[in-house]
C-alpha cells in the first residue's frame, strides 16, 4: 500500500521554501492524535538536513523543510518506519488557499459584527425609545448596516446578477431585492422619521444566510482537499533511457511512442509499453482485476497502470500518455459521469418550486395594498416584509447542516464523504453491488486443500514453489518444512520445472502440467505433474475480508438488494457468494460488461456499487453512488464518492444507515422552514410585521433547524447482531 | 446625549477592535491546524530550546 516514489519522481514534489530551504510536503491519511505527531516529527526532525518538520491533523500532511544538499528521499522511508503509510502531495494541491472561502468567511464576520451592534439599538428601540433619540439610533443603525450589507451581500449579487443578465431568476434573486429593498426602505423610514426601519433584519438575514452559504461551500470543498491527496490517476513518469545510456526523469505527458523506458520495481508503467529486454512480473490487478500476477516477456505489452513486481523492466513506450489504457478508461468515466449530473440536489429542486413564490407573493401584496389605496410608501413596507420573512434562511440552513453533521460522524468511522450529494443519493440506494477480488476479501490466496494426490506430494510442490515470486507459489512455499535438494528453475509464465532425483517435475498452471481445467474448479488451482502425468493438485482461495460477512448482514437487515460483480472465474466467485449467503453471483465480467450490469440493476432503483480496481472505475462511475475502500487503486478512489478510510467494509452499512437518517432529517428540516413561512407570510402580507417580530422569527426558525440537524450525532447506530464491539 | 454618543462609540469601537482582531488571526494562520494544536497540548517538548 505505500508507495515510496522514485528519486527522481520525488524531487518533482519538492517546491522552494523560506530561507533557501527546500519544502516537501507528504499525506499521511492514518496520522490522527498526538502520539502521531510525535512519531511523525520525532523520526524527521533527526534525519541530516531537515530543519523543521509540522504535522497538520487537519490537512492529515506533514512539511518538511529541509537543506538543499539534504536527500528528500530518506523522508518517505523514515515516515514508513514510523508506522504511518505516505504519499507527496502534489504542490499543486497546496495551494489551498480558497479565495471563495475566504470571502465567505470574511462576509459572515462582517455581517455577523452589523447584526449585533444594530441589534444594541433595536432592543433601545424596541423597548420604548421614541422620537429624535429613535431616528438617531436608525442613523447609527445605518452607518453599520449600510456597508455591512454593500460588502458582505457580494455573493448574492453577484451571483444574482449573472442569473439575471441572462434572463433567469435563482434563489439569490428574491435575496439580493430582499437586501437591497430592505436596506433602502429602511433608510427612506429613517429619512422620513418613521418607524420601520428593519437594518436589524436586513444584516440578520444576511449573517445566517451567510452561514448557510458558508457550511455549503465547506461541504463541496473539504472532499476536494481530501480528494487531492487521494487522487493520483496516473504515475506521474519514468526514467527515460538516452541513446548514450543514461537515464533521466521524463513526466508521463511528454512520453512518445518509441521511446525506452526502464521500469523499476514497485513503478506503475505510465504508458502502454512493450518489453524489450528479460521477462519480468507485473501485476496487472488495476486494469484486469484480478489479482495474479502475470510474467511478461520481450515483445509482449504491458498496459498502463500496470505495477512492476520483481525486477526492473526495459519497455518501449507504444502509444502516448493520452491513448493509454488509463486515458481511455478516464474517458469512459467522463462518458458516464451524466448518472451523476442528471441528480438534482434536493435543496435545488426546493428552491427552484420557492423563489417563483416568494417573488409573486411580494408583488401581491404591494399590488393589493395599493389598490386599497394605502399608498406607495405602506405598500412598500409591506412587500419588502413578505421578502423578509420568506428569505429563506432556514432553507439555506437545512440541508448543508445535516450534511456537515453527517460528514463528522462518518469520518469519525473511517468512511470519507466528498460530497454531501453522494449522501442524498445513497438514501435512495436500493441494491449494492461489490466486486470480489481486493473488496469483498483481501485479495491474497491462502492452500485451502489438495484435491487428489498423495499428501507428501505437498511438500515437493512446496520446494519447488520457494523459486517463484508467484503469490500461489508463495502461498505454497509457506508449507514447505523438509530440506530436499532439487534443481528448480521457473518458466515465467507458467509455472516452475524441476528434476528431483531421477524424475521431472512440473508445478503451475493446468497447460503447464497437461491437466484438464474445467474452470468449476473451487477458487484458483495449481497443478503438479511428475514426467507428465498430473499426480496432485492445490487449491487456493481468496480470503474473505474478516468483517465482509457482517457487512453483508448488516445490509439485508436494511433491506437491499446483493450482487457480486466479478471478473473472476465462476468457481471463486460462486464459493464466496456461497459463503456469504443471500447474494447473487455475476462472474467473468469486463470492465464493459461490469458497467452494463450496473445500468441493468439500475432500472429496478437507485445501485451503489464498492469495488476498489481500475476494471471497477466505469462502474463505479455509472452507479448513482459509490465506495472504495483505501487500499484501492487510485482511479477507484478518484471515481468513489466514499473512500472507507479504515479499509473496513463495515463503514458501507453505516453509510447507508447514516444516509437514509440524514434523508428524514432533511426533509424534516425544509418542512419545519416552510411551515414557518406558511405561518409568517400572511402576518406580513396583512401589514401586521414588526422588525421585532421578524427578527425573533427569522432566528427562531434557523436554530430549530440546526437543532434538530444535531439529532443526527446522537442517533445511535444501527442495531445489528454482530456490531457490538 | 453626551454620555450617551460616548458609550455608542465606544461600543463600536470595541467592537471593531474585535473584527480586526479576528482578521489578524486568519492571516496568522491561528485556524490552520485546530486539531494538531488541541493535540499537541499532550506532548512534552522538552527537546526544544
Amino acid at each position: 500500500m505505500t508507495e515510496i516514489a522514485a528519486s527522481s519522481e520525488l524531487m518533482e514534489f519538492v517546491q522552494a521554501g523560506p530561507d533557501g530551504a527546500r519544502r516537501l510536503s507528504l499525506a499521511v491519511p492514518d496520522a490522527y492524535c498526538a502520539t502521531c505527531i510525535q512519531a511523525i516529527e520525532g523520526a524527521l526532525k533527526h534525519l541530516p538536513g531537515v530543519r523543521q518538520a509540522r504535522v497538520n491533523l487537519d490537512k492529515r500532511r506533514v512539511q518538511i523543510d529541509f537543506d538543499p544538499g539534504a536527500d528528500p528521499l530518506t523522508f518517505p522511508e523514515a515516515v514508513v518506519k514510523s508506522g504511518y503509510r505516505n504519499h507527496p502531495v502534489d504542490p499543486q494541491d497546496l495551494n489551498d488557499k480558497d479565495p471563495v472561502l475566504r470571502e465567505l468567511v470574511y462576509s459572515l464576520v462582517i455581517s455577523g459584527f452589523a447584526s449585533l451592534h444594530v441589534m444594541f439599538f433595536s432592543e433601545a428601540i424596541w423597548s420604548g425609545v421614541e422620537g429624535d433619540a429613535r431616528t438617531l439610533f436608525y442613523w447609527i443603525s445605518a452607518l453599520v448596516a449600510v456597508p455591512a450589507v454593500a460588502y458582505a451581500g457580494r455573493p448574492f449579487f453577484r451571483s444574482a446578477w449573472s442569473a439575471l443578465r441572462v434572463w433567469r431568476a435563482n434563489m439569490d434573486v428574491p435575496i439580493a431585492i430582499a437586501l437591497i429593498a430592505t436596506t433602502a426602505i429602511s433608510l427612506l423610514e429613517t429619512h422620513l422619521h418613521g418607524e420601520h426601519a428593519y437594518f436589524d433584519a436586513s444584516t440578520m438575514l444576511l449573517f445566517f444566510l451567510l452561514i448557510g452559504r458558508t457550511l455549503d461551500h465547506v461541504m463541496r470543498g473539504q472532499a476536494r482537499s481530501a480528494a487531492s491527496n487521494l487522487a493520483r490517476l496516473a504515475p506521474r513518469g519514468a526514467q527515460h533511457v538516452l541513446e548514450d545510456g543514461t537515464q533521466a526523469f521524463i513526466r508521463s505527458e511528454e512520453i512518445k511512442s518509441g521511446m525506452r523506458l526502464l521500469l523499476r520495481s514497485g513503478d506503475r508503467a505510465p504508458v502502454d509499453c512493450q518489453v524489450v529486454e528479460r521477462a519480468g512480473a507485473v501485476d496487472v490487478s488495476l486494469v484486469n482485476g484480478e489479482s495474479m500476477p502475470h510474467e511478461v516477456f520481450p515483445g509482449e505489452q504491458v498496459p498502463a497502470g500496470a505495477l512492476i513486481l520483481d525486477r526492473p523492466l526495459h519497455v518501449i513506450a507504444t502509444r502516448p500518455a493520452v491513448d493509454s489504457y488509463l486515458s481511455r478508461t478516464a474517458a469512459l468515466m467522463e462518458a458516464v459521469e451524466t448518472t451523476r449530473t442528471r441528480y438534482r440536489r434536493i435543496a435545488d429542486r426546493a428552491s427552484d418550486l420557492y423563489a417563483p413564490l416568494i417573488h409573486l407573493a411580494a408583488l401581491l401584496t404591494f399590488l393589493a395594498w395599493l389598490f386599497l389605496g394605502a399608498g406607495w410608501r405602506l405598500s412598500l413596507i409591506n412587500a419588502v416584509a413578505v421578502l423578509i420573512v420568506t428569505c429563506p434562511c432556514a432553507l439555506a440552513l437545512a440541508v448543508p447542516i445535516v450534511h456537515v453533521v453527517a460528514a463528522g460522524r462518518l469520518f469519525a468511522r473511517g468512511v470519507l464523504m466528498k460530497d454531501g450529494a453522494a449522501l442524498e443519493r445513497l438514501a435512495t440506494v436500493r441494491s449494492i453491488a461489490f466486486d470480489k477480488t481486493g473488496t469483498l476479501t483481501t485479495g491474497k490466496p491462502r492452500l485451502v486443500g489438495q484435491s487428489f494426490g498423495d499428501r507428501e506430494l505437498l511438500q515437493i510442490a512446496a520446494i519447488m514453489g520457494a523459486v517463484s515470486s508467484h503469490p500461489l507459489s508463495k502461498a505454497l512455499a509457506a508449507y514447505g518444512s523438509r530440506d530436499l535438494y532439487a534443481d528448480c528453475h521457473e518458466v515465467p509464465g507458467s509455472g516452475v520445472e524441476a528434476r528431483i532425483g531421477t524424475s521431472f517435475w512440473r508445478l503451475g498452471s493446468a497447460g503447464f502440467c497437461g491437466a484438464k481445467d474445467d474452470g468449476a474448479g473451487e477458487g484458483s488451482c495449481v497443478w503438479l505433474a511428475r514426467d507428465g502425468d498430473v499426480v496432485a493438485a492445490f487449491d487456493f482461495e481468496d480470503d474473505l475480508r474478516p468483517d465482509a460477512a457482517e457487512t453483508i448482514e448488516q445490509l439485508q437487515g436494511q433491506g437491499v438488494t446483493l450482487t457480486i460483480l466479478s471478473g473472476d472465474r465462476q468457481g471463486s466467485v460462486s464459493r464466496i457468494a456461497q459463503r456469504l449467503g443471500g447474494i447473487t453471483a455475476r462472474f467473468g465480467l469486463s470492465p464493459q460488461a461490469k458497467n452494463e450490469a450496473v445500468a441493468a440493476m439500475r432500472e429496478q432503483g437507485a445501485v451503489a456499487m464498492v469495488g476498489d480496481g481500475i476494471n471497477d472505475a466505469i462502474a463505479l462511475r455509472a452507479a448513482d453512488v459509490s465506495f472504495a475502500p483505501a487500499g484501492a487503486a487510485d482511479v477507484g478512489r478518484a471515481a468513489a464518492d466514499f473512500v472507507l478510510t479504515n479499509d473496513r467494509l463495515v463503514g458501507v452499512p453505516f453509510a447507508l444507515w447514516l444516509s437514509r437518517k440524514a434523508d428524514t432529517l432533511v426533509r424534516q428540516n425544509l418542512a419545519l422552514s416552510v411551515a414557518y413561512n406558511v405561518v409568517m407570510l400572511p402576518l406580513a402580507a396583512l401589514g401586521y410585521m414588526t422588525p421585532l417580530l421578524a427578527a425573533i422569527a427569522m432566528s427562531s426558525s434557523s436554530v430549530i433547524v440546526v437543532l434538530n440537524a444535531l439529532r443526527l450525532r446522537f442517533a445511535s447506530g444501527p442495531h445489528l447482531r454482530g456490531s457490538a464491539k | 446625549m453626551n454620555g450617551l454618543l460616548l458609550l455608542v462609540l465606544s461600543a463600536m469601537g470595541l467592537g471593531a477592535l474585535a473584527l480586526l482582531g479576528f482578521f489578524w488571526a486568519v492571516r496568522n494562520g491561528q485556524y490552520e491546524d485546530i486539531e494538531g494544536a488541541a493535540q499537541r497540548i499532550l506532548l512534552d517538548d522538552d527537546d526544544k530550546p
